[in-house]
């Protein structure tokens, strides 16, 4: 269940992963707060990939995933984890390294 | 495998044998089956070695697969760690019986926020467990995640969750976990674990190191109370199990000779009983050594096998010293009926020699024993602990069947005399004294049996000496002032001899000037029968 964005000139510089075990209402509370700060901040810029732990959970062991959910920067490296809900989004942005938009124009 | 556990009448607690040489004796069974048992214990002390080669044996012995979920070590670093044992991980997990998984937290990685649970890690752990149908796990150590996330209330209710998920699959889990301060775990992992908790130690007295192990519960099941000390080398852990100690070995009438034929003549019976116990002590320089060695050496002959402990002299130094008086050690030795370990006392605590040497009586079987010295021993431990290990030791041996013999050092004052006399003395069944005797500027050797439990044996002290073919008692010569050894013997004997040779010379004196008379007399009754012959003749004439 990969989303990708409308505008794809720019998609692939922030690729990351979301590990989840079933639709649990953390998880999914996670996916949305995701979608919203993805959206603010990285619009047309990323990929989401949503990964199953219930159906694949052999790709548990690859990036170490511990807690569920754990969000995963893959692209750019190094490698950040993030775990949890994401409620706090400042400490999201802070985890996947985003500047905010403002500072970026 | 055997199991040696009480059987309980009703209800028994399922067990798993955990095919670690002992422990299942201390634990009646083995670990719980299906619920974890938790090994804790300070760094270094073999909880990942004991974890470890649970799985192994499980595997190799048990045909249980296993699960190994390492916290600390890769899979290539905890293969390389454990080769040395004899455990090829890498061929185990080839054969798909065991699973390795390195779960790693790395907290600089890590950012947290808000809620979240460890299903990510129960997937995993299902996921290894179900792809070789493991029936043991073990978690190495899972107080890791303690240091790697922040959210404590969080994961204390998720080990908890842990925990009782193991249950319920039913699998036979063993956790390990650092000993803390004041807990037997950094983390109070003994809070969760509540059904069996191991505790590891290695402990320095006077510079020796044992390793011990303790059963701090085993919830629905009796278990060993004491501290056991246990060892690691090259075949994994052995814990050492207290040995019966009730008197009920059973009992041969076979008598074995102890390779010194005039000691076989004192005992009465021609030698000592099979599965007995013999203790020879005495003072520096009086042929203990030659005494056991000569034992040992005769049940060789004899087609037995003998395992030597000797911890004053090498192998080679003893195999020298003993072909000098015509005890060949090297040829049993190369035919195998022959095993000489040498080690110095003090390279083991006290335990740890019991331990080895059980392990080696296990592995080598053999018919005899000789210990040489055991007055050694007391160099590194104290009374009560060197008798505790010979009590143990004695019993051990004679719970085999084993016929043991042991020298003991005495020195007319210090501990070592009463080490023999009040602590051992008891447990030995023959006891044979060497000692000096000392008389007209010169010491000579004599020896007499204290004790023969069993045996109707002589009194006497017989002075021995050694010769090129070993030791030889010599016959008792009584003077007016005691027996006599040595020179005053020689004496003696000499005495006897001329007084013996005089006597002949007298006979034959004696036999001689009879014979004179014989014929002198004879000749006279010839000269008679001649002179009646001529009378006779002169009167047929008339």
């Amino acid at each position: 269940m990969d989303i990708q964005p409308e505008d794809k000139s720019d998609a692939g510089e922030y690729e990351l992963r979301l590990y989840v075990a079933g639709q649990t209402q953390k998880s999914m509370q996670a996916f949305s707060n995701l979608k919203k700060y993805c959206e603010e901040h990285l619009k047309g810029r990323y990929t989401i990939e949503v990964v199953d732990l219930l159906i694949n959970p052999q790709l548990a062991e690859g990036d170490q995933i511990l807690a569920i959910p754990t969000l995963v920067r893959k692209v750019p490296e190094p490698i950040r984890k993030i775990i949890g809900d994401l409620s706090n989004e400042e400490k999201v942005l802070i985890g996947l390294d985003i500047r905010p938009r403002s500072a970026n124009v | 495998m055997k199991n040696t556990g009480i059987q309980f009448s009703g209800y028994a607690l399922p067990k798993v044998l955990t095919g670690i040489s002992g422990l299942d004796e201390l634990t009646n069974g083995g670990f719980p089956q299906g619920r974890p048992t938790l090994i804790c214990g300070g760094a270094g002390c073999g909880k990942t070695l004991m974890a470890i080669e649970f799985l192994v044996r499980g595997i190799t012995e048990f045909d249980e697969p296993g699960v190994f979920i390492a916290f600390e070590e890769t899979e290539e670093d905890l293969s390389k760690n454990v080769a040395s044992l004899g455990f090829d991980l890498p061929d185990l997990i080839s054969k798909k019986k065991l699973k390795v998984d390195y779960i790693h937290v790395e907290r600089s990685e890590i950012e947290e926020t808000g809620e979240y649970d460890l299903e990510g890690l129960f997937i995993r752990l299902g996921y290894a467990i179900d792809s070789i149908g493991a029936k043991r796990i073990v978690l190495d150590t899972i107080e890791s995640l303690f240091s790697g996330l922040d959210n404590q209330a969080i994961l204390r209710a998720e080990v908890r969750r842990l925990f009782r998920w193991l249950k319920e699959k039913g699998i036979t889990a063993v956790i390990t976990g650092e000993r803390g301060e004041a807990t037997l775990t950094r983390q109070g992992l003994e809070e969760y674990v509540s059904d069996c908790v191991i505790l590891l130690d290695n402990r320095f007295v006077d510079q020796i190191s044992t390793r011990r192990l303790r059963i701090v519960k085993y919830r629905g099941s009796i278990h060993g109370t004491n501290e056991y000390p246990f060892l690691i080398d090259g075949n994994g852990i052995s814990v050492l199990p207290i040995t019966s100690l009730g008197l009920k070995h059973e009992v041969s009438d076979e008598i074995v000779s102890t390779g010194v034929d005039g000691i076989n003549e004192m005992l009465g019976l021609g030698g000592i009983y099979k599965g007995s116990s013999v203790l020879v002590t005495g003072t520096a320089g009086t042929a203990k050594t030659t005494f056991v060695s000569s034992f040992a050496n005769q049940s060789c002959i004899d087609n037995k096998r003998c395992l030597y402990f000797a911890f004053e002299e090498s192998e080679n130094q003893l195999i020298r010293n003993m072909s000098q008086v015509g005890i060949n050690l090297q040829q049993h030795v190369d035919n195998g009926l022959l095993k000489i370990s040498a080690t110095r006392p003090s390279l083991n605590g006290l335990e740890m020699h019991l331990l080895t040497i059980h392990k080696m009586i296990e592995e080598f079987r053999p018919d005899c024993v000789v210990i040489d010295p055991i007055s050694n021993l007391i160099a590194v431990g104290n009374f009560i602990e060197v008798q505790g290990m010979l009590t143990r030791l004695i019993d051990f041996l004679k719970t085999k069947q084993i016929t043991t013999i042991f020298s003991a050092l005495i020195t007319p004052r210090g501990n070592n005399l009463e080490l023999t006399e009040e602590g051992i003395s008891s447990l030995i069944d023959t006891w044979i004294l060497v000692r000096d005797v000392e008389g007209i500027g010169e010491r000579n050797r004599g020896i007499f049996i204290i004790k023969a439990r069993g045996m109707n044996h002589s009194n006497q002290v017989r002075e021995f000496i050694i010769t090129n073919h070993g030791i030889k008692l010599l016959d008792v010569n009584v003077g007016p002032t005691g027996i006599l050894t040595g020179s005053a013997r020689m004496a003696y004997q000499m005495e006897e001899k001329t007084r013996a040779n005089e006597k002949l010379r007298l006979e034959s004196r004696m036999d001689r000037e009879l014979q004179r008379q014989k014929a002198l007399l004879e000749a006279k009754i010839s000269n008679l029968r001649l002179e009646f012959e001529s009378i006779e003749e002169e009167l047929k004439k008339i």
